[in-house]
């Protein structure tokens, strides 16, 4: 068994919600270039012109590119010969975020109970998936996820009868109808199969691919193209001011499921496309 | 590409000017408010008490900022999603509020009232928040302040940057520019 000490894990994790927030990926950055010169619409232009300003900006000084920071999403997967020592995992992780949210100058956007909505003032609790793998080290990856997306989310239990066609249509419909809500250009994620709490799951995890990178299975990775393609149809355009580029890219996770159903979970990210990863 | 400039106070004759799809510039005084703060002004209008802020010809800036770095004057500050703001807005045009920037469609009452009190809604960039902080000169704290990072700020910018999505003649950008560009 290889020990690591939670300390460990709080001091990455503290990091890694600084890091998320202020730095955007060059995969997301590279998409920004390319749509903005695919883009025809000239608002739509100048929102890709000041996107690519604002990433820099926050890169220079270190600052939030956006000013929600996000409910705090950890992937988690755990060598099953790993011995975490010295203390609680989740207990670990919600020190970090409580840190790194802190010391960044991150905003605090978590409130104690769904009703009574009082502010924790530390932007916890965090969202923790842990899963179990083989090997001995901790592979954590850090998706801070806005309440703008993430509040245009949605699940839908297919019939088997809808097949190929009904999940293409659901996903397309549901981002026609979430319009300029959720910042676009957005990134779709789409969770296919498993059952109700694992296709949320599949489409929150699809996010965390590098940007554009194609399903390895023909079928699903020709279902991605198909979808970004009628999305793009739509003409909602950057910030829904009309356009060309409304997707970045349409991510999907697929699972096995029961004979009675395809469940289908759409969770779309907007274009503040932040994810980090460790591995301990 | 071609900017009108704006700064508060606003006449009827200079809303009428604004078209759905242009894009502006302003400068000067603009106030932020999210859904808690605008509940308060609403509670205080239908009461018919005075409110903390005349609205008359203003701003009001849709924004949960980060918080601010020291030596820095605000967070990142970019809008927030404006429907969580539907139920107030009516009232607080009517009180002569002009302007209200954010992000994301509104209800048909909104769009109806900007019509009736010659106001305009504006959008700017969701997420270009550390851009919009560089914009914003000044920031103060001018009533709620119980609130967080909800409160009513008094901010000075220059040259902040938005466009014109629902215009006081009726017309929404949100809508034309998704059918200009719509491939059937
Ligand atoms: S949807 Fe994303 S870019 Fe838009 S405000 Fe929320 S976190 Fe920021």
């Amino acid at each position: 068994m290889r020990e690591i000490h939670v300390r460990e894990i709080t001091e990455q994790v503290a990091q890694m919600c600084k890091e998320a927030n202020y730095f955007l990926g060059d995969d997301v950055l590279q998409a920004f270039r390319e749509a903005a010169a695919r883009e025809e619409s000239p608002v739509g232009k100048e929102v890709f012109a000041q996107l690519i300003t604002n990433a820099e900006i926050a890169r220079r000084e270190e600052v939030p590119m956006c000013q929600d920071t996000g409910t705090a999403v950890f992937f988690i997967e755990l060598g099953q010969d790993v011995h975490v020592v010295g203390g609680d995992l989740n207990e670990a992780i919600n020190e970090g975020v409580r840190r790194g949210y802190t010391e960044g100058y991150l905003r605090k956007s978590m409130v104690a109970d769904p009703l009574e909505r009082k502010n924790t003032g530390d932007n916890i609790p965090a969202i923790i998936h842990v899963e179990i793998v083989p090997g001995d080290k901790i592979k954590l990856t850090f998706a801070p996820k806005g309440g703008g997306s993430e509040n245009m989310s949605a699940l839908k239990m297919l019939k088997p009868s809808d097949g190929y066609e009904g999940v293409v249509n659901f996903v397309v419909e549901h981002c026609r109808k979430s319009g300029a809500n959720p910042c676009p250009p957005i990134v779709v994620g789409v969770g296919i199969g498993g059952n109700f709490e694992t296709c949320a799951y599949l489409a929150k995890k699809a996010l965390t691919r590098p940007l554009g990178k194609p399903h390895e299975n023909p079928r699903y990775a020709e279902m991605e193209r198909e979808i970004l393609e009628k999305i793009n149809k739509l003409g909602i355009g950057p910030q829904g001011f009309g356009g060309r580029v409304t997707a970045l890219a349409v991510h999907i996770e697929v699972m096995g499921c029961h004979i009675t159903g395809i469940p289908t979970a759409v969770n779309i990210n907007c274009h503040a496309c932040r994810h980090v990863e460790r591995i301990i | 590409m071609a900017e009108k400039r704006i700064s508060a106070p606003l006449t009827d004759e200079q809303i009428m000017e604004l078209r759905a799809g242009d894009n502006m510039l302003i400068s000067g005084v603009i106030y932020t408010g999210r859904d808690a703060a605008h509940k308060r002004l609403v509670e205080l209008i239908e009461k018919g008490e005075k409110l903390p802020i005349d609205l008359k010809g203003q701003i009001i800036y849709y924004v949960g900022p980060a918080p601010a770095k020291p030596g820095k004057v605000i967070g990142s500050a970019g809008p927030t999603t404006s429907v969580r703001m539907d139920a107030y807005t009516p009232a607080v045009l009517k009180e002569g509020l002009k302007v209200c920037i954010g992000k994301g469609g509104r209800s048909k009452e909104v769009k109806e009232a900007l019509q009736k009190y010659k106001a305009v809604y504006v959008a700017a960039v969701g997420g270009a928040a550390a851009l919009i902080a560089k914009k914003i000169k000044k920031a103060e704290v001018v009533a709620y302040e119980d609130l967080g990072p909800e409160a009513i700020r008094r901010l000075e910018v220059e040259d902040f940057p938005v466009t014109v999505i629902n215009d006081a003649y009726g017309n929404d950008l949100y809508e034309e520019g998704a059918k200009r560009y719509r491939i059937e």
